[in-house]
C-alpha cells in the first residue's frame, strides 16, 4: 500500500515540532515539498524539531528533502534544528544527505561555449569533415583505378550481389514512382493544352522531361534513399562491431574490399535503371494520351520525332555520376560511424542527406553545361 | 639453454588519441612461444597499446617492431604484408556477420593464396578443429555463443598460420568455465604449434593459468609500474598497486 505521508505542526512558545508520517521517498517527498516549505517560510519560530518517528521508510531523495528543510529553516532565522525519534537504520541516509554541502560539480561541467565561439566550433568542425570526405574520395577513386587496372582484385561476387539488392530488387519501385510521374505529368499538362487543341505535345514534354531529367533524377533519389542508406547502415555495423578493424589486421584493405564493389555496382546498375525509369515513365503518359482517344502510335511518333539520342546520352551520362555520388556519400558516411547506440541512425541520415544534395548540385552543373554544350 | 628469440619489440612508444599520450615512453619485449600478458586497471591504456601493436592506431612517437620490421614505419603494401604475419581475436570475436564460421576463417586464404578451393576447406576443418568448432562450421556469427564465437575469432587469427596471436580480453562476458576451456587452448597452442600469444586481459585466473610474463600498466604512471612472472608479481609487496591488483584488495599492501 502506498500511501502518501503526511505531517503535522504544533507550536510553542519555544518553537515549531513537524512530525512526519508515512513514506519519504521521492513521490512521498515532492507531495509534501510545496506544503512544508511553505509552513517553514511562514515561521519566524527561533526552534524547529522534526519528528520522524513515525516515518516508515526513507530513501536518498527523503533524506535529500529533510537536508532541505533544515536549509530553508537555517536561511529562514532558524537557530536550532533538531531531528528526533530518527530510526536507527535510517541514520546513515541523513548522514550520507549532509555530504550534499560539499557538492561541486564546477570542475566538471564541460565548458559552456558562447555563441560566436559555437559557430566558429561549427564552421570548423565543417571544414574538417569536408576535408576528411574529401581525402575518402581520394582514396576510393585510387582503390577504384587500381580495381580497374587489376580486374581480379574486385570482389565480383559482392559487386554482383550489390547489384541484384540496388538493381533488381528496386524495379518496383523505381516503376511505381516513374509510372506515377508521367501519369500525372501528362494529365496535368494535357488539360490547359486542351483548351489549344494541342493534347497530342504531351507525348513531347514527357518524351523531353523523363529521358532528360525526371528518369536520372528520379531514378537518383530513390536509390539515396534506398541503397546509399543501406550501405551506410552496413558499413556503420560493420564499424561498431570492430569487422573494419578486423578486415584491416588481416592485411585487407576496407576500401577495396567494402567499398569498390559497392561503387562499382552502383554506377553500372544506375543508368541501367534510369532507363527502364525512362521506359515506365513514358509509359504513363501513354495512357493518359490513349485515354483521350489518340492511337499508341501517334504518342510514338511524337516522341521518336522529337527526342534526339543527344537528350538519352545526356541524361544516361549524368545519372552514371550520380550513381557514383550515392554509392561514396553511402559507404563514406557508413566508413565515418563513430561508437554508440544512435551512431548508425546518425551514419544513415547523413548518407541520405549528403547524397541528395551532391545529386541536387551535379543537377544543376550539368543543366549549366548541357546549355553551353547545346546538348 | 639458447637464449630465446625476440618477436615483438617496443621502442620508447607514446600512444594515445589526437597527440595526447595515454601511455608514455614504454619499452618492452615479447620472446618467442610465450604466453605474454598486458594487464592494468581500466582505462588504463592495455587497449590503446594493443592497437599500437597491430598497427590500427599510429603511435605519437616511438617503434613497434614485429619479427625484426617496424610496423609504425610501414604503410601499404608493406605493412599488409607485415600484418598478415600477425592474427587478432577481438574481444567481441569481429566475425563478419554475413558469413558463415567457414567462410569467415577461408576469407584470408581465398585473399592471399590461390590454393585449390578443396584444400582451402581442409585447412579450414583443421583449424576449426584446433579451437573445436568443427561442428559449427555452417553456422552464422549470430548463432553462436559468446565463447563459440571467441573460439572462431581464433581460428580466424589463426587462418594464415601467423607466428604472434593477439587476443583483447579473452575472458571478458564468459562464464569460468567458458573462460577456463579457452585459456586451456591457448596454452595448448601455445606449446603445440609454437605460437606466441600476446593478450590483453584483467581476468586473474587466466593470469595465474596461463601467462609466462606479464607487463602491467598503471593509468597515473601512463606506464610500466611490473614486469615479471605471475608468481614474481604476485609477491611483489614493493608496490602497492600490484599488490592490491593481484590480491584483490583495496587498502595498500603491507611490507
Amino acid at each position: 500500500m502506498n500511501f502518501l505521508p503526511q505531517f503535522i505542526v504544533s507550536k510553542d512558545s519555544h518553537g515549531a515540532l513537524i512530525s512526519i508520517i508515512g513514506r519519504l521517498d521521492a513521490k512521498g517527498a515532492s507531495s509534501l515539498w510545496h506544503a512544508i516549505t511553505q509552513k517553514i517560510s511562514n515561521t519566524d519560530l527561533p526552534n524547529l524539531t522534526l519528528n520522524l518517528e513515525k516515518v516508515n521508510y526513507l530513501d536518498t531523495a527523503g533524506a535529500t528533502f529533510i537536508y532541505h528543510i533544515e536549509k530553508l529553516a537555517r536561511t529562514r532565522g532558524v537557530k536550532a534544528f533538531f531531528i528526533v525519534n530518527l530510526k536507527q537504520e535510517f541514520s546513515p541516509l541523513i548522514e550520507l544527505a549532509k555530504t550534499i554541502k560539499q557538492k561541486d560539480f564546477s570542475n566538471q561541467t564541460p565548458q559552456k561555449l558562447s555563441f560566436v565561439e559555437n559557430k566558429g566550433k561549427n564552421l570548423s568542425d565543417t571544414f574538417s569533415e569536408t576535408k576528411e570526405f574529401i581525402t575518402y574520395i581520394g582514396e576510393i577513386t585510387w582503390a577504384l583505378i587500381q580495381s580497374l587496372k587489376h580486374p581480379k582484385t574486385i570482389r565480383w561476387a559482392d559487386t554482383f550481389l550489390v547489384a541484384e539488392r540496388a538493381g533488381v530488387d528496386a524495379l518496383p519501385i523505381v516503376a511505381l514512382i516513374s509510372f506515377i510521374v508521367g501519369l500525372v505529368m501528362a494529365f496535368q499538362a494535357a488539360i490547359p493544352m486542351r483548351m489549344f487543341g494541342a493534347e497530342l505535345y504531351v507525348a513531347n514534354l514527357i518524351g523531353i522531361a523523363m529521358i532528360r531529367e525526371l528518369g536520372p533524377l528520379m531514378t537518383a533519389i530513390v536509390l539515396a534513399g534506398r541503397s546509399s542508406s543501406a550501405f551506410a547502415a552496413e558499413i556503420g555495423t560493420m564499424r561498431i562491431n570492430e569487422e573494419i578493424d578486423a578486415l584491416t589486421v588481416m592485411g585487407l584493405d576496407p576500401i577495396r574490399f567494402l567499398i569498390v564493389p559497392r561503387v562499382i555496382a552502383l554506377t553500372v546498375i544506375t543508368p541501367l535503371l534510369t532507363i527502364f525509369s525512362n521506359l515506365v515513365g513514358i509509359l504513363g503518359g501513354a495512357l493518359v494520351i490513349t485515354s483521350l482517344g489518340y492511337p499508341i502510335i501517334s504518342y510514338y511518333n511524337q516522341i521518336a520525332s522529337f527526342v534526339e539520342w543527344n537528350d538519352f546520352a545526356g541524361g544516361l551520362v549524368k545519372c552514371f555520376v550520380f550513381g557514383i555520388l550515392i554509392a561514396t556519400s553511402g559507404c563514406i558516411r557508413g566508413y565515418q560511424t563513430q561508437s554508440g547506440p544512435s551512431a548508425v541512425g546518425v551514419s544513415t541520415t547523413r548518407a541520405v542527406v549528403t547524397g541528395i544534395v551532391l545529386i541536387a548540385i551535379f543537377d544543376g552543373i550539368f543543366s549549366i553545361m548541357y546549355y553551353y554544350l547545346g546538348i | 639453454m639458447k637464449p630465446m628469440e625476440t618477436i615483438i619489440k617496443i621502442e620508447n612508444l607514446y600512444a594515445g588519441y589526437n597527440n595526447i599520450p595515454i601511455i608514455e615512453n614504454i619499452s618492452f619485449k615479447v620472446l618467442k612461444g610465450e604466453v605474454f600478458m598486458i594487464i592494468g586497471g581500466s582505462g588504463c591504456g592495455k587497449s590503446t597499446l594493443l592497437k599500437n601493436m597491430i598497427g590500427l592506431l599510429p603511435p605519437i612517437s616511438g617503434n613497434v617492431m614485429i619479427l625484426g620490421e617496424n610496423l609504425s614505419q610501414a604503410i601499404g603494401k608493406e605493412k599488409n604484408l607485415i600484418l598478415q604475419k600477425i592474427g587478432v581475436a577481438f574481444q567481441s570475436g569481429a566475425l563478419f556477420g554475413s558469413m558463415t564460421v567457414m567462410e569467415n576463417v577461408k576469407l584470408v586464404l581465398k585473399e592471399f593464396t590461390s590454393l585449390p578451393d578443396s584444400v582451402m576447406d581442409d585447412i579450414v576443418w583443421l583449424k576449426l578443429k584446433l579451437v573445436g568448432l568443427e561442428k559449427a562450421a555452417f553456422l552464422m556469427p549470430g548463432e553462436l555463443s559468446g565463447g563459440m564465437k571467441k573460439r572462431a575469432a581464433l581460428a580466424r587469427a589463426m587462418a594464415l598460420d601467423p607466428s604472434i596471436i593477439f587476443l583483447d580480453e579473452p575472458s571478458a562476458g564468459l562464464d569460468p568455465i567458458t573462460s577456463a576451456g579457452l585459456d586451456h587452448l591457448v596454452r595448448e597452442l601455445a606449446s603445440s604449434l609454437g605460437i606466441t600469444f600476446v593478450i590483453v586481459t584483467h581476468e586473474l585466473a587466466s593470469i595465474d593459468a596461463i601467462s609466462d610474463r606479464i607487463i602491467m600498466l598503471e593509468k597515473d604512471a601512463k606506464t610500466i609500474i611490473a614486469t615479471g612472472t605471475p608468481a614474481q608479481l604476485k609477491n611483489d609487496h614493493s608496490n602497492p598497486y600490484v599488490y592490491n591488483f593481484f590480491n584483490r584488495t583495496i587498502h595498500k599492501g603491507e611490507k
